[in-house]
């Protein structure tokens, strides 16, 4: 009911001929765009992620002078698990749908990832934070694009601890994701010497964080650690200040901070803060006239990490079924894992065989107010993690795909 | 000294907060409970009035320039008008039909209004800054208060009370009350009922609105603000007795309180915990705790 299939753009180049060659099922790539289209998550993703993967399908079509017709898809999975996998069934059973992409909340994330393997299709994960996506749970039809867990703990987690904040109390989001968050950076915080004070498990989308905080500040820890995303974090940010919290001498550490949510915060409230993104739309000159394209056709609004990444996953996946000239999922996923990736975004990279996406993750500051330039001038560049320690060794993620070999 | 096993100066800081949350949920249920009571409208409307009243502040601010206290002062008034134009339009057409139809159409309203919210401004909420002489806050030795909230708590009371004594008290509230036991007799003495409940649906709007442009500063303003919070509201409605002020406004606090120590000893719960209290009081008390049986 809730399902809103906008169909999106039929890019039909070529004729017939060219397709056949190809075994493209139903001779056409349909790709789904799922994510929170209306509740907290819904700037990080939402529709703008359908504006990329669009953005994604022209250029592709453009610049490789592919034969192949792709369609897109999108639907809303309100964050709850089982909205999300009744629509990814449907999708695939019925619908023709070959790839999902997107899927922020990582509740849903792990269910989709499910759905997928049990139907041999692809998801590209760009907007679920979990690591046990390419962990314990990995599979061989799942790309995790963007970022995760493990990685926001060690680029936040150590950089705030190396500064001198060794003792921490968690705001933990109570679901697999904050869950996912709060174990991966004790973990970290442990690992360099710090100490867990304590921690809260906070119901997602809680209007008044006042009372966590409260708790967090009688814990007396030098920094409070926020393992929550989107509207929890920016009411959490906001009224620690009102409390005097940050007065009071702690501080916070925003483990999961969007670009949108800055925006919603204000440069005078989240001046300071440190965070860990894979991408930016200020990094180089091919990121910013992507961004210029985006923004035009997204009413002004700045595209965030997520948005780039659904970009990017798209080129990949095209990419990798006409170079494996099929669309059948295990197989596609082979090939993009074979492939190394390319696009003007992320620049060279490449996909592990756990399924995890490498490449270089960036520490940022946000800006104050008095050093912001233009709109969505927000964060400088304090640090540049290269690919291979930007996320957690195959080693360590005891991903059985790995194990095999 | 401690109760259990909490030491008793953080205990006294989640009272407090508790208290500033029961605040939201009296003004908010206050509103509803003077719609039921006087309309027979279950007005699902109301979350998306209380965003209106946030997104009516914002605007003032970035269009206008006009700060939080003229927001205080101008939004109720505004955002009461349309509740005026939506009562003349379309909800005076409901009256005699079941309470499903009022539900619906509120309901349908609340979901276009919210969608037009989010469609123009995202989801992810416009920031709105505090009050100049609300800023900082005082150490009461337990805890820091933010000054702002301390005068949500009094703005809140004082309007929970004067709205309160006017209708169970005076004489206008005295008509208000005749009207919706016996509409024709009241209108045969002279009085135009059709008008006063105009205005009454206006008036429980506007104070829809009033919460909202206080929970500005302290919320995200954003399109989700009032349908997060308006199914607590709800509940708070019906536990305290459909349509019952006093019990709209006794409930709003004491769930407020109950909320707050159920963040500290099991937060997991907090967010179900005044449902469940809900099934206890429909089980034993259908009413609610203020309500009287027809």
């Amino acid at each position: 009911m809730k399902l809103k299939l906008i169909a999106g753009l039929v890019a039909s180049m070529g004729m017939l001929a060219g397709v056949a060659q190809a075994q493209i099922s139903g001779n056409v790539v349909k790709i789904g765009v799922m994510n929170d289209m209306s509740g907290v998550y819904a700037d990080i993703g939402g529709p703008g992620s359908v504006l990329a993967a669009r953005m994604a399908v022209e250029d592709y079509l453009k610049e490789s002078k592919s034969n192949l017709k792709v369609e897109i898809v999108s639907a809303d999975h309100q964050n709850k698990p089982d909205v999300g996998s009744s629509i990814a069934r449907k999708w695939y059973d019925s619908d023709g749908v070959d790839m999902i992409i997107d899927v922020p909340t990582s509740s849903v994330g792990l269910a989709i990832h499910q759905v997928t393997k049990e139907k041999g299709k692809v998801h590209i994960n760009t907007g679920s934070a979990t690591s046990d996506l390419t962990g314990k749970d990995c599979s061989p039809n799942t790309v995790h694009w963007l970022y995760d867990t493990w990685m926001l703990a060690h680029g936040t987690g150590s950089a705030v601890v190396k500064s001198g904040g060794d003792t921490w109390f968690f705001l933990t989001a109570d679901y697999a994701f904050g869950h996912a968050l709060e174990r991966d950076t004790s973990e970290v915080v442990k690992a360099s010497g710090g100490k867990i004070l304590g921690s809260v498990k906070v119901p997602l989308a809680t209007q008044d964080f006042s009372s966590f905080l409260l708790q967090a500040q009688s814990s007396k820890a030098k920094i409070i650690g926020l393992a929550n995303a989107g509207g929890d974090t920016i009411n959490s940010i906001k009224q620690a200040a009102e409390f005097g919290i940050v007065k009071g001498g702690q501080k916070l550490a925003g483990l999961l901070v969007f670009l949108p949510d800055v925006h919603g915060l204000g440069l005078n409230t989240a001046q300071g803060l440190n965070v860990t993104e894979a991408w930016y739309w200020d990094l180089n000159d091919t990121s910013r006239a992507w961004a210029k394209r985006f923004t035009e056709a997204n009413k002004g609004k700045f595209p965030s990490s997520d948005h780039a990444g659904v970009y990017a996953g798209v080129l990949h996946y095209l990419k990798a079924i006409d170079a494996a000239k099929t669309d059948d999922g295990s197989k596609v996923v082979a090939k993009m894992k074979e492939m190394p990736t390319d696009d003007p975004l992320f620049g060279k990279g490449s996909i592990r065989a756990d399924g995890r996406k490498i490449h270089p993750v960036y520490l940022f500051e946000v800006k104050a107010p008095s050093e912001s330039k233009g709109p969505y001038d927000y964060y400088k560049l304090k640090q540049t993690i290269p690919a291979d320690q930007a996320f957690r060794p195959m080693s360590e993620g005891q991903c059985p795909l790995v194990a095999q070999k | 000294m401690e109760v259990f096993g909490i030491p008793i100066q953080a205990m006294m800081g989640q009272l407090l907060i508790g208290l500033i949350n029961g605040s939201f949920y009296a003004l908010l249920s206050l509103g509803l409970a003077v719609i039921f009571g006087l309309l027979n409208i279950i007005n699902f409307t109301h979350g998306a009035q209380y965003m209106l009243g946030a997104f009516g502040a914002y605007l003032l601010m970035n269009h206008l320039g006009l700060g939080y206290w003229w927001s205080l002062l101008l939004v109720p008034i505004l955002v009461g008008i349309i509740g005026v134009i939506i009562e003349r339009t379309m909800l005076f057409r409901l009256y005699k039909l079941d309470h499903l139809y009022g539900l619906l159409l509120t309901f349908g309203l609340a979901l276009m209004i919210q969608g037009y919210f989010r469609h123009q401004y995202g989801s992810t909420g416009l920031p709105y800054s505090m009050p100049e002489q609300l800023l900082g806050g005082i150490n009461l030795g337990f805890m820091f208060l933010p000054k702002y909230r301390g005068w949500v708590i009094i703005a809140s009371l004082i309007v929970c009370l004067t709205t309160w004594f006017v209708i169970e008290r005076t004489k206008l509230g005295g008509y208000l009350r005749a009207a919706t036991e016996n509409p024709q007799i009241v209108q045969a003495f002279g009085i135009n009922v059709p008008r006063m409940i105009t205005l009454t649906y206006g008036f429980g709007v506007g104070l829809a609105a009033l919460a909202g442009v206080m929970a500005a500063p302290i919320y995200q303003v954003s399109p989700q603000m009032g349908a997060d919070l308006i199914i607590v509201v709800f509940a708070v409605v019906v536990i305290g007795g459909m349509g019952s002020i006093m019990g709209a406004i006794v409930t709003g606090f004491g769930l407020g309180l109950i909320e707050g120590l159920t963040k500290v000893f099991y937060p997991e719960a907090s967010s179900t915990v005044i449902f469940i209290i809900m099934t206890i009081v429909l089980l034993i008390r259908p009413a609610g705790l203020f309500g009287t049986q027809k």
